[in-house]
């Protein structure tokens, strides 16, 4: 009987010596940490994206609880979401215009050209590296869908030309489909930017028309209609001044030839200019190199002999 | 020789050489396209920037471009002619780039009238540097860096011996060969030019024991001097890569990320030191190189000599290749890429042109871990497991924890994958995520 009590005795010492230990250590080495952090960051979507430029939502709780982030700058969160954040720090919600990605490129197999068949691993970032992916605009989407499969929201869905659509209510601006893409298309722009250059060929007009109908081609009618300095034409592309968005109306978009500088409608296809030729193609160009005047002076068979 | 017959490589992989279509077959050239695009980069390193003006009549063998600071090199006319614009064409890698388009004089003899003589023997290791610039010359083997860099060793190396790469691993291209074949002379005066810069007494000239014409042709133009030896190693795929050649040759095991240089070596091309041994002498500039233009779908292959700058679509019409939907690859079939246009003018890296019937999409099955991959891969990499964690995105990993950085791409691992998995295609992109995630930093 003895020994169980001896044994029972020491057990129960260092138990409560051992429980003293911690005792005093969690007293001495305790972190005093807001209890907001863990009741904000709980109030966060916690899809850790990125958008708000914070490593993930522990650290926007952080910096919000402290003042230094206003928790508007949540764009995954619903309007009413941060109004609770906001109300629960006694902030101000603080505003933050949405932004959304938006794709430069408008050119599917159905308008623009591929020079050759790619064959290899269906990603764009393979086939950029394979002589850029055999398209003939050498800037145009791959339609691969890479961007589809990094976005975490769902936002991107390839339409039946393999371009990726943007939904801009669901996007979150967090920049995946931009760091993804091999081409740079995408890029992050505010709601409010309307007028829109789908394109990003650089090449002169002549060279890419033939690569693709709804190519810029630097005619300069939109540059011409917009109030000045709102439309440049810069290495034969159309460039809007987004600094002088204010004055950006659906006006210079009407001459446009192919179509390449849309208004961007709320929850609808891009508009279209009056002037744009249509499209009524539904089936691929056939996989074949435009007929250019450099290929024929090439091709003819008279050769200098040396 | 060595106690175990000839020296060889113990991993990579033997593919089918296809080499006897063009291996006998002369170099001779072709005739002079209506139309030259001289790409303003060429190589590696920063382009060249035009000295010449639209319009403006050239000689063949003419500077036209001049070297932007010591990572480039200058360009010279490749035919006489005008120079019709500066405009920018289409390259292999799939980017517009600066070209001069030059359209040559139908009646005009194309002698180059350019360069005087001088005698390398008067001149100082840092004179020959210079001239080796001047002349364009860089590695003609397909990586195309500029040759008079690597006659510079970084600071605090040593070089103690050249290496001459002869072996041209790759099926199919037979450049190399015939310029072994047929320029033993030119590739020795070049070897002892890079030996007399470098200050180096010893050269060893590694050829692939499937070449023995080329073995014979060099060790009769050395005539038992012994300052370079001929070595002769068995042929392997991917022999010819500089890391395998000096670790079989001598030995010597150049470091993770590291050059020869480390192991105290230079290594060259045959046809790079050809070239040297050519245009050195007469302060001529390199104009045009030997390409193997071959495969099933060419009616007429051959080793033929080229203009830089010659469009493809006019060396696949003088070969005979009508094929519209072929495949083409510039180079190798293991390496090289392939091209989605005619109008890719080939530059000086482009060693040969294969076309290949139009490949069918393979389908591809998940890894089996069956380790095929892992017993070829000459680096000891473990190719597998870098694919599984390219599928997933894991690109970091891959290059900090399974050394992604020291794959040179050789395709061992994609040839022999049973699961027909794309690895090397998965490293590219891997490669290439890395270094954009790094710039953004």
């Amino acid at each position: 009987m003895n020994e169980f009590l001896v044994a029972g005795g020491v057990m129960g010492g260092i138990g409560v010596a051992l429980a003293a230990m911690l005792a005093y250590a969690d007293r001495k080495l305790y972190v005093y940490e807001d209890p907001r952090i863990d009741e904000v960051e709980g109030m966060l979507p916690k899809a850790n994206c990125g958008a708000c430029g914070c490593a993930g939502c522990r650290a926007f709780a952080e910096k919000a609880v402290k003042g230094e982030i206003a928790p508007g700058k949540c764009t995954v969160s619903t309007p009413d979401g941060v109004q609770a954040i906001a109300a629960l720090l006694q902030i101000d919600a603080g505003t933050e215009e949405r932004r959304v990605a938006r794709l430069a490129c408008a050119g599917g197999p159905h308008v623009a050209r591929h020079r050759a068949q790619y064959v290899g691993l269906q990603t764009c970032r393979a086939a950029a590296l394979v002589n850029g992916g055999g398209k003939g605009c050498s800037w145009g989407c791959l339609g691969l869908g890479d961007c589809e499969r990094v976005c975490d929201f769902k936002a991107i869905t390839m339409d039946r030309h393999s371009l990726p659509v943007v939904m801009p209510s669901m996007c979150t601006a967090c920049g995946d489909c931009v760091d993804i893409c091999p081409k740079q298309l995408f890029s992050l722009h505010l709601v409010s930017h309307r007028l829109w250059v789908a394109c990003k060929n650089l090449a002169d007009g002549q060279q890419s028309e033939l690569d693709c109908e709804v190519a810029c081609t630097a005619c300069g009618r939109c540059a011409a209609d917009a109030p000045a300095g709102l439309i440049q034409i810069v290495n034969n592309l159309a460039v809007v001044d987004y600094a002088r968005n204010a004055l950006a109306t659906p006006t210079p978009i009407q001459r446009c030839p192919t179509g390449a500088i849309v208004w961007m409608e709320k929850d609808k296809p891009p508009m279209r200019g009056l002037d744009a030729k249509r499209i009524t193609r539904q089936s691929p160009l056939p996989v074949a190199e435009a007929d250019l005047p450099l290929q024929r002076a090439n091709s003819s068979t008279q050769g200098v002999h040396s | 020789m060595n106690l175990f017959g000839t020296k060889r490589l113990w991993r990579g992989v033997h593919v089918p050489e296809n080499k006897e279509q063009t291996a006998h077959l002369p170099i001779r050239r072709l005739p002079f396209p209506p139309l030259l695009v001289v790409p303003l980069l060429q190589h590696a390193g920063k382009p060249a920037k035009a000295i010449v003006r639209e319009g403006q009549e050239v000689v063949r063998g003419e500077p036209i471009a001049e070297a932007d600071g010591f990572m480039s090199v200058p360009m010279h006319a490749p035919a006489t002619g005008r120079v019709e614009r500066i405009a920018p064409a289409p390259s292999a890698r799939g980017e517009l780039t600066m070209a001069i388009y030059i359209k040559p004089y139908p009646s005009a003899s194309q002698e180059v009238l350019y360069g005087s003589d001088q005698d390398i023997t008067q001149m100082s290791p840092a004179e020959v540097i210079a001239a080796v610039q001047a002349t364009g010359v860089v590695g003609l083997g397909g990586a195309a860096f500029p040759t008079h860099v690597k006659l510079k060793p970084p600071q605090g190396r040593h070089i103690d011996t050249v290496v001459v790469n002869g072996c041209e691993c790759e099926p199919y291209l037979t450049t190399d060969h015939r310029v072994m074949v047929e320029y033993p002379k030119q590739v020795l005066h070049g070897t002892r030019v890079v030996m007399r810069a470098l200050g180096v007494e010893r050269a060893v000239i590694g050829v692939e024991d499937n070449k023995p014409d080329a073995i014979a042709a060099l060790r009769k133009a050395n005539a038992d001097r012994p300052d370079i030896t001929i070595e002769a190693v068995a042929a392997k795929y991917p022999q010819g890569a500089e890391k395998m050649l000096v670790k079989v040759l001598l030995g010597r095991e150049i470091p993770t990320g590291g050059l020869p240089a480390d192991v105290g070596l230079a290594v060259f091309n045959v046809a790079t030191l050809a070239q040297i041994g050519e245009l050195l002498p007469h302060r001529h500039g390199l104009i045009e190189r030997v390409v193997t233009v071959t495969g099933p779908a060419v009616s007429k292959p051959g080793n033929y000599l080229i203009p830089l700058g010659t469009p493809l679509r006019w060396v696949l019409e003088q070969a005979g290749c009508t094929d519209q939907a072929a495949s083409i690859i510039l180079g190798g079939p293991m390496m090289g890429p392939a091209v989605g246009s005619f109008d890719i003018p080939l530059t000086k890296g482009v060693t040969g042109v294969l076309v290949m019937p139009a490949k069918k999409a393979e389908t591809i099955y998940p890894c089996i871990h069956c380790a095929a991959c892992v017993d070829v891969c000459p680096l000891h990499l473990d190719p597998s497991h870098l694919g599984l964690l390219a599928r997933k995105d894991r690109y970091e990993e891959m290059e900090e924890i399974y050394h992604l950085n020291d794959c040179f791409e050789c395709a061992c691992c994609s040839y022999v994958c049973p699961a027909h998995i794309p690895l090397v295609q998965y490293f590219r992109v891997a490669k290439q995520m890395n270094r954009e995630r790094k710039a953004r930093a």
